[in-house]
Parts: structure tokens; sequence; C-alpha cells
């Protein structure tokens, strides 16, 4: 699986996604949705919800462990994808396409601080055994 | 099947019937049962054969190797069952007053005693009564010595990322922030992390030595000196002690509270969810805050020690003193061991899990931390296997059973891909473990050459593959009868 060269990444395995609109995407990696395996479960923040970068938003429930899902950069919660609490397995047939929610940027220089895939391979890379 | 499934209206099982009538005043009229409950109505003869029925599909401990170990569920001598179980014990009760049960309150003491000396530890309270509740008390304990020095700036628990899960769960219950640290290639703490981590903010370290990744933290003095310098104290998870019974102990390594699984070490089941027992171990200065009640002895005769005697203690966790029936087990179990048994203990274990590596990396698996001394478990990795065949570490397990062996535990520790976590205990034999080795060699030539027997296995079990997503999100433990 190929990682898209027009997300940002971050060390903990979440996606990001800017949209024409100003908001961000924020979903998990393919290779994150192939650590947990099966997706049972995803608990998803509450459109106003504000985080701060790195904080807690989020979790990803397997058949084999929970996982937090932590907020690639800070901002304010506007768009949840609700219909994901029903189908988790979208999740694994396609991660990059399953976001978790849309974030309003609170400070918006934060995404030059990711991961562009190249950075993110390296990352993986460096993970294996 | 179901045991409800065998039921018909009007069966009785006149053996389990009550012999007397009892009746009980005073309940309100609202709180009384209008209905009969929805009981089985199922003959004798059908209950026996259920449950035997249900105890011939039990993939046990009793029945095959079980290499899940002390983790879980290790073999417990049926000694420490029996005797345990002596109606002098069964009857006991736990308000007689203390004339009546010097037995039992020797029993009791000499038990904290035997901990104390197998620990380290300037005292012992026996009465948590499971793993999770001995840590939480045990981080409460650090926190009400903080408090009593008026010192309340200490907010941080330190937490290497290989411990158990109930480690942070038990800091952040008790109010402190956790701080995750790294473990190096060789499943070290970090220790330059380690440093950088601590300061005025450090309430305490937890650490589980061996760790979940089968090794033994070689720095763990530098460690300790590390956190008491910056005023913090250390805790022991006493998860994996088998390892090290009587031949290390944890006080000499430097630690000023421990708690015990005596449901992993000491002759318990610990897989059956319960009940369990994990006594608290402390050091000098955290002596004033046990909990109570424990035992004391004067003058030969033994009693129950409160909180009127002990004014900083942090208290009672339950009416009585824990779950008598599993101090007593392990009470039993140490006295047939004596010192010796415990050492080797310790020895077997380690001696059979290392053999157990030797030859599976022999066989062609790779070990996570080839270059470590296994201590009383260690750790297969298949990411190679399952990065060039698909098949996973789950597949292999399942496969295991079919061979006759328990599956080890799977997934766990969550910092290595694809891994089983092998833990054979002291108890195996040569055979059984070389009868082990040739299972899983068997199993990684079909891996080569029949992958479909491996990636559909379980074939022989009573049921086949389960479906754990429909499980996990459909949960239905409740029968229903049909509308």
């Amino acid at each position: 699986m190929s990682i898209p060269s027009d997300l940002k990444y971050t060390k903990s395995h979440e996606w990001v996604k800017s949209e024409a609109d100003g908001t961000v995407s924020i979903g998990i990696t393919h290779h994150a949705q192939e650590l947990l395996g099966d997706m049972v479960f995803v608990e998803l923040p509450q459109v106003g919800d504000t985080f701060t970068q790195k904080q807690e938003c989020a979790v990803a429930e397997s058949v084999k462990a929970a996982a937090d899902v932590y907020s690639p950069i800070s901002g304010e919660v506007v768009e949840i994808n609700t219909p994901l609490v029903d189908n988790p397995e979208n999740i694994n047939q396609d991660a990059f396409g399953a976001w978790l929610f849309k974030l309003k940027p609170s400070n918006p220089a934060e995404l030059d601080g990711l991961l562009d895939a190249a950075g993110y391979q390296e990352v993986l890379d460096n993970e294996d055994h | 099947m179901l045991i409800f499934e065998h039921a018909r209206p009007g069966r009785r099982n006149y053996s389990q019937a009550p012999t007397t009538t009892a009746s009980v005043d005073g309940i309100p009229d609202h709180l009384l049962r209008k209905k009969q409950p929805l009981l089985p109505e199922v003959s004798e003869m059908d209950t026996v054969r259920h449950y035997t029925r249900l105890s011939q599909k039990n993939f046990s401990i009793d029945t095959e190797f079980y290499p899940l170990g002390s983790c879980t569920m290790k073999y417990n001598p049926r000694a420490c069952n029996s005797l345990a179980m002596l109606p002098q014990n069964l009857a006991r009760h736990p308000l007689a007053p203390e004339d009546t049960g010097q037995g039992f309150l020797a029993c009791m003491y000499d038990l904290q005693e035997i901990l104390k000396n197998i620990t380290g530890m300037a005292g012992v309270s026996l009465t948590p009564m499971a793993g999770a509740q001995g840590e939480l008390i045990g981080v409460m304990m650090i926190r009400a010595y903080h408090e009593s020095r008026g010192d309340f700036a200490r907010t941080e628990i330190i937490v290497p990322d290989a411990a158990h899960g109930t480690n942070p769960a038990t800091a952040v219950m008790c109010g402190f922030k956790v701080v995750e640290i790294a473990t190096d290639k060789e499943g070290n703490v970090d220790l330059d992390a380690l440093k950088a981590a601590v300061g005025p903010q450090t309430a305490g370290l937890m650490l589980t030595n061996p760790s979940t990744l089968g090794v033994f933290e070689e720095n763990v003095t530098e460690m300790s000196r590390v956190v008491h310098q910056a005023g913090g104290l250390l805790y022991y998870d006493g998860a994996n002690l088998n390892a090290v019974l009587g031949k290390v102990k944890p006080g000499d390594m430097g630690f000023d509270v421990i708690h015990i699984n005596l449901h992993k070490t000491f002759s318990t089941p610990h897989g059956g969810g319960g009940p369990g027992s994990a006594p608290v171990g402390v050091a000098k200065r955290l002596l004033p805050f046990l909990p109570v009640p424990f035992v004391t002895q004067e003058d030969g005769k033994y009693r129950w020690v409160n909180e009127k005697e002990r004014p900083q203690s942090i208290g009672r966790l339950s009416a009585h003193m824990g779950n008598a029936g599993v101090l007593l087990r392990a009470y039993i179990y140490v006295r047939l061991l004596g010192k010796d048994g415990m050492h080797r203990i310790a020895e077997f274990a380690t001696l059979n899990a290392n053999y157990l590596m030797a030859e599976l990396k022999k066989a062609g698996f790779e070990i996570a931390y080839p270059t470590r001394r296994a201590s009383h478990e260690f750790i297969v990795t298949l990411k190679d296997i399952k990065d060039k065949t698909g098949i996973t570490a789950m597949n292999l397990a399942k496969r295991l059973l079919d061979k006759g062996f328990h599956a080890p535990t799977t997934y766990f520790p969550m910092l290595v891909p694809e891994c089983l976590l092998i833990e054979p205990a002291e108890t195996e034999s040569k055979q059984t473990l070389d009868a082990f080795v040739t299972a899983m060699k068997e199993i990684l030539t079909e891996i080569k050459e029949q992958p479909d027997m491996v990636k559909n296995a379980p074939h022989t079990m009573p049921l086949r593959k389960l479906d754990d997503v429909k499980a996990a999100r459909e949960l239905d433990l409740c029968w229903k009868p049909d509308a």
C-alpha cells in the first residue's frame, strides 16, 4: 500500500488532509489499521470539542486492542463522520478514505511541522524490527 | 448447548432443592420478587451430563500444555486446594473472635512474614483482593507518603511503555499524570529518557521486572538511584515474580512498594476471573500507611491490627480481610515448597523458557530480543512470516490447538508486532517442551507447504474459527426464552 503524497502524517499514525474550505480531515493510516486488525468500534469526538496538538481525541478499537487517536494539530471539531460508528470496518477497507472528524485549525502553522509521505515512510521503516 | 435448552417445564432436580425453609422478615414489599426467577428446569442427570460435557470441552491445564504460564494459570498443586478446604477453614466466620481463630491468624501471620522475606520488604498487608486493587493501594500509599511530608508538588508517575496496561490506569485513578518513557532496542528502559523525565514533580516510577518483554531490567539499580535522587518512590508490579522468586528481592533492587499476585505465582488460578489476592509489601518509610487489618503477634497470641492503632493507614479495602481462601492456598504452597523449593521454581521457570527459546530459534522462528536471556517468558514475532505469507500469530495460535497445545498469549505486549508471548512455567517436563517444539516445527512446514491448513485452523475443535468481530460488536450474553 503506497502512502498518499497529498496528506500529512504523525509518528502516532494519524493522517491529515487539508480541505478546500480551510478545515482538515483526520484519520488513521493504513499501517495503523493493519496493526490493529479488524475494527469493532470507533469513538468519535463531538462537534464543538477543542483539542490541542497531541491531545487524545478519539478511540479506535479492534478485536486485538483499543488505541487512542491523538489530534495531529490544535483546533475545533466542526464535523464528525457519523456513519463510521456503525461501519468501523470502513477503516480496514479504506483507511485513507475513512476520515474520523474535521478540525478547524487554531494554529495552521502546526501543519508545517507534520510529516510528509516520505517522512512517514521513514517512521515505518524504523519501526520494523 | 446451554443448560436452558435442556429444560422442560416441571422437571426437578431434588438434590439441589433446599432442605429447610427459611423466612426473612422486614423486607419492603416493593423489593420482593413477584414472579418466579427464570431458572432452568432440568433433571439431576441432565445437569450432571451437561456440566461433565462442558468440562470435557475445556482446553485446560489439567489436560494440555498451557504456555500462558504464571501470567494466567500455572499448575496449582491439588494439596493447596484440599488443605485450604478443610472444614475448619471453610466454616470459619470472618467475624469469629480472635480467641477461636488462632490457627487461621497464625497462618496469616506466617504468610505475612514469608512474603516479607521473599520480597525484602519491611511490612506486608494481605488485604487487597485483586492485582488492580493491590496496585491502587500501592500508589495510594506513595501519595500518602508525599502528602504526609507536606510535599504536594509531586503530580507525575513515570511508567515505561512496556508496562502492564493496569499501571498507567492505576496512576490515573490515583489522580496522577502519567509520563511514559520508551524502551530501547534491547528491551531495557531508556535510561536517558528516565533521567530527563524525573524532577520535583515525580511521585514515583512503576516497573514490572522482569518486564512484559520477558527480560530482566539490567539497569534497575541505576534506575532506582535516579528516581530516589529526584525524591520519587519505586513501585514494583509483582506480575512476573515467578521468574525471580526467592532469587532476587525487589527490596534489594531498591523498590519501596510492591504488590504480589498470589493468583499468579502462589497456587490460585488467575484465568478464572477470580477471586484474586494481591498482598502489598512496603519498605520502612511506608509502614505507617499500610492498609488494615493485618495480623500481629504478642506473647504467643495473634490478633488483628486495626485503624485505631494505625492513624496514618490508608484504611480498609473491605469489611474483612482479603480473600481468606486464596491466602490459605498461598500459605500452604509456600510451606510445602520451603525456601529451596522457591529457588527451584525461579530456576526451572527460567531454564524451561530459555530451553524453549533456544529450540524455537533453531527451528527457524524469529525471537524478538535475540541477544537477551529470557526470564520466565520470551517473545516470538511472526512479522516476517506475515509479510511474506499473510499468516498471522493468531493463525498459528489456532493451529496449535489442533496439535493439542493451548495457544500462548498473542498480540501482547503491543510493542512487538505479530507476537507470541510464551511462558512454559516451571512444572513442565522436557518431554512436554520437546513435543511443543515439534508441533511448532510442523506448523512452520505447513506455512510453507499447506498455508491454508494454518489459515483456516482450528480444524479439530468443537467450534471452528469464530467470528470475533461479530462477537465484539453484537455481544449477547443473556439467554432469553423463545417468545
